[in-house]
């Protein structure tokens, strides 16, 4: 709970902070950007009022700039941008630290793309499991099409063994945040 | 010709730096690569005609669109299971009966997917169907008049998604029950607990037969299935023409929280129905009748009217003691499309849930039946190997695949919601050849002649279900969109986004030439049969049976016979039939009159239809054309009077007679 809340500040923060620098530093959008229509996908709409989604959920905590370079480099942020829903295990700066040294760097190379998309595609299931939904035992089905196994034990959650340290109701699912990268079996 | 030609060619050209002008400023990304040559494509200079017509089903609008390809024009709206005040359609007396189900009058429906008829598996041209999801129905649409002339009630089912997709000759319309039920021997659906699912609550799919000549619909049979989810179909063509495929989901059989619990399993079904044996055990016999109630409305062109009949019989084939008719192949996660691609050969399961596209093979599930190379049952049916019956899988196609159509040169197109993009694959070998972003979200999508023996390919229509930002905002509701690619190159081009109305599920395109020449003008004054039609002004009069007031009434440029009506009482129900007696194409007239608690009705050249006006007040009220018919529309006009109840004055009308009509008027 102490977890919980102390993360939704900082998050919150952290939102605002990269809200304010998204803006173009705080410059009005000129005439022509305000008539011309947006051409990007689906996370370049500029909609600073909706409930954030999953990835900007992701990009405005400090604790998770290693993910969301690999959303990046994995072109899967307009995927997590989409309508959803989505339930995403987002790993920790920490978790991606556990990895051994280089994984992170090596699998940020073009080449690795679809290794890279297929372990994040494994963070994420279609459709929003709350944190009172988990069921010792339970089988998640992920995205890339593999299985996670959920554990809960007095009262705390794990996925593959990977620990829940907090969730973050997103517009479009939920983010729990995870101390692990869950690696495809 | 060459003149227009060159008009043409210039103003497109001179249009373009107007088009592409606002582009320049825009960010240089994914989106932004509309090739130059993209207004070209999608410009009809005025006075010319789209090369296609695209019927687009308007979802929770209970209508169908009709835009020309490849300009996205608005050629007409449809309204279908929807009242639509706009014409009178649901309100007028004449197609009231056509919204009538066995709940009595239900004037909404959720209308998703659009089948045009086919002969030998390809367009002719002749009707287009469509479902209505919540109060299961069936409608026919009359290509040559493009109104629906025909709805059917469909019983023993609930939710009607897997619908109205047709056999190759338009033999049937199918029909399968999205939410299972608690159906009973007795076709009845009982008083149970929800969470008895898997004990009581079934499913059907039932197959309606059309007339090869009339177009008329009946209740052929229906087969009894296990309760889940039957979610789309497609027939089989060429060597599977005897096949009809629906795909199935929720085979967990939940009833509460599917999002999460009709997730579980690795792979739910793609059902394979013998239509031709069902006939074969229908007639011999072998089918249980059964007493249902659903209403059959057909709507007369000769007397411009419907008539609602409720029908109380069906055949059920039960596939347990049937063996040979039903089979289930396992299909990854929750199938949502389930497509026959042009050679009948191989069936694209689009799992929602799924990493990959499972192409069965038809005549290896031909030979797993043979071989009885079975993996169990479901409820008595026999369940079919998965390897058996697999062409293969196309890998980690996208995220979210729907649906899928088919260009006829072996390539297939498939709408992946979740990665908002389309995907152009080989069939034989399994290989993503094309990929490119929709914007944003994408549903279905079509391409013309698609799902026939004989697509006519060049283009692929996405429906996207968000807009965003991708048009001008009009608060919290934003219209839904088409884009427009063209599949005529080895890469699919973005050349088009178009606004929608209601919310496109599927949609089916044909070549215009297909339709055009045989579409009606006006009705033959000579040929209604109204019964209160007045097919010349002197024919035209008021009557009174009892407290209803009839007043058979015409309309020619630029008045109505009569146009003055006297003698109405309060307590009257006055039916205005109005019978446009032009003879000339794009002529309609229009009508309405105060206080109305209907709608205005617009009534076609040659036709008759009634809007029944209830007074609710003494005085003197107006009527006039609503349709701008001619220089003198605004002339166009008349009055009712209505009297106090137990009023002396007598029923009179004229028109054109200024003096005070003969009676004990004041």
């Amino acid at each position: 709970m102490k977890i919980n809340f102390l993360f939704r500040i900082t998050l919150a923060i952290c939102v605002l902070f990269t809200l304010h620098a998204c803006n173009g530093a705080g410059t009005a959008p000129s005439a022509s950007q305000a008539a011309a229509s947006a051409d990007g996908g689906q996370s370049t709409v500029q909609d600073d009022l909706s409930q954030k989604d999953v990835v900007k959920v992701a990009v405005g905590s400090p604790d998770h700039t290693t993910l969301v370079t690999a959303v990046k480099a994995a072109e899967l942020v307009d995927v997590l941008s989409n309508a959803g829903p989505f339930t995403v295990f987002a790993p920790t700066n920490a978790a991606f630290d556990k990895l051994p040294a280089g994984t992170v760097t090596d699998l940020l190379k073009p080449d690795k793309k679809e290794t890279l998309q297929d372990i994040l595609q494994y963070h994420v299931a279609v459709a929003v499991y709350k944190p009172e939904m988990f069921q010792d035992g339970q089988v998640i089905n992920m995205a890339n099409g593999g299985n996670v196994t959920i554990g809960v034990k007095d009262g705390k959650v794990t996925v593959n063994g990977a620990h829940l340290l907090a969730s973050v109701p997103a517009s479009n699912g939920i983010v729990h945040v995870i101390d692990e990268v869950l690696l495809p079996k | 010709m060459k003149n227009q030609h060159l008009i043409s060619f210039i103003t497109a050209v001179l249009c373009l730096p107007l088009l592409f002008g606002a582009s320049g400023c825009k960010p240089k990304n994914i989106g932004s690569a509309v090739e130059g040559d993209a207004a070209q494509k999608v410009y009809v200079a005025p006075g010319k005609y789209d090369e296609f017509y695209n019927f687009v089903s308007g979802g929770f609008n209970g209508q169908i669109s009709v835009y020309g390809i490849p300009s996205g024009r608005l050629l007409r709206i449809i309204p279908v299971f929807s009242q639509f005040a706009e014409n009178g359609w649901g309100y007028s007396e004449e197609t009231k009966p056509m919204l009538n189900t066995s709940h009595g009058f239900v004037p909404w429906d959720d209308s998703h997917h659009v089948a045009l008829s086919t002969t030998n598996g390809e367009h002719d041209g002749r009707w287009a169907f469509i479902n209505g999801n919540n109060t299961p129905r069936i409608a026919r649409i009359d290509l040559k008049t493009f109104r629906t002339t025909e709805i059917m009630e469909i019983p023993n089912s609930s939710g009607n998604h897997s619908s109205p997709f047709l056999t190759e000759n338009t033999e049937y319309a199918v029909a399968g029950t999205r939410f299972s039920y608690p159906l009973d021997d007795a076709s009845s659906n009982p008083d149970v607990a929800i969470n008895t699912y898997k004990q009581n609550f079934k499913g059907t799919v039932s197959f309606v037969g059309i007339d090869p000549q009339s177009g008329r619909m009946s209740l052929s049979f229906q087969v009894l299935l296990p309760g889940f989810n039957f979610d789309l179909s497609r027939c089989g063509r060429g060597p599977s023409h005897d096949w009809f495929f629906f795909s199935c989901y929720n085979t967990e059989q939940a009833n509460t929280l599917l999002e999460v619990n009709a997730s579980q399993k690795d792979k739910d079904f793609i059902m394979a129905v013998n239509w031709k044996k069902c006939e074969e055990y229908v007639k011999a016999g072998k089918g249980k009748k059964s007493k249902v109630r659903f209403a059959h409305n057909v709507y007369d062109e000769k007397t411009h009217s419907a008539t609602s009949t409720i029908e109380s019989e069906t055949v059920v084939l039960d596939p347990k003691e049937l063996k040979d008719i039903v089979y289930f192949m396992p299909c990854p996660k929750s199938p949502h499309g389930c497509d026959v691609d042009p050679t009948g050969e191989y069936i694209c399961g689009s799992g929602k849930l799924a990493a990959v596209i499972p192409v069965f093979s038809f005549s290896k599930i031909q030979k797993a039946i043979a071989d009885q190379n079975y993996d169990g049952d479901f409820e008595g049916i026999p369940v079919l190997k998965y390897d058996a019956v697999l062409h293969g899988e196309v890998k980690k196609p996208g995220l979210g695949p729907l649906h899928t159509e088919f260009d006829g040169k072996g390539f297939a197109y498939t709408s992946f919601f979740v990665s908002s993009e389309i995907v152009k694959w080989n069939i034989e070998k399994l290989e993503v050849v094309d990929r490119v972003p929709t914007y944003y979200s994408i549903g279905h999508l079509c391409v013309p002649g698609g799902p026939t023996r004989k697509p006519h390919g060049k283009y692929v229509i996405a429906y996207n279900k968000i807009t965003k930002d991708r048009y001008l905002p009009t608060g919290p509701e934003l219209t839904q969109s088409a884009q427009l690619y063209d599949i005529s190159g080895d890469k699919m081009k973005l050349l088009l986004d178009f606004p929608t109305t209601g919310e496109p599920h599927y949609a089916e395109a044909i070549p215009a030439s297909l339709i055009q020449p045989q579409s009606t003008k006006f009705f033959k004054i000579e040929e209604n049969q109204h019964p209160y039609a007045a097919r010349g002004e002197k024919e035209a009069k008021a009557f009174r049976e009892g407290n209803k007031v009839h007043i058979n009434m015409t309309s020619i440029r630029s008045h109505f016979t009569p146009d003055n009506i006297e003698g109405v009482k309060m307590g009257d129900e006055v039916y205005f039939h109005v019978t446009n007696l032009e003879q000339d194409w794009d002529v309609p007239h229009g009508f309405a009159v105060k206080g109305a608690n209907n709608a205005e009705i617009l009534i076609m050249p040659g036709e008759t239809c009634t809007l029944k006006w209830v007074p609710d007040r003494v005085g003197v009220f107006p009527i006039y054309c609503t349709d701008f018919c001619s220089a003198l529309h605004q002339e166009m006009q008349g009055y009712v009077r209505v009297s106090p109840k137990g009023s002396s004055v007598p029923l009179t009308f004229s028109t054109g007679n200024k003096a005070e009509p003969t009676g004990e008027a004041k």
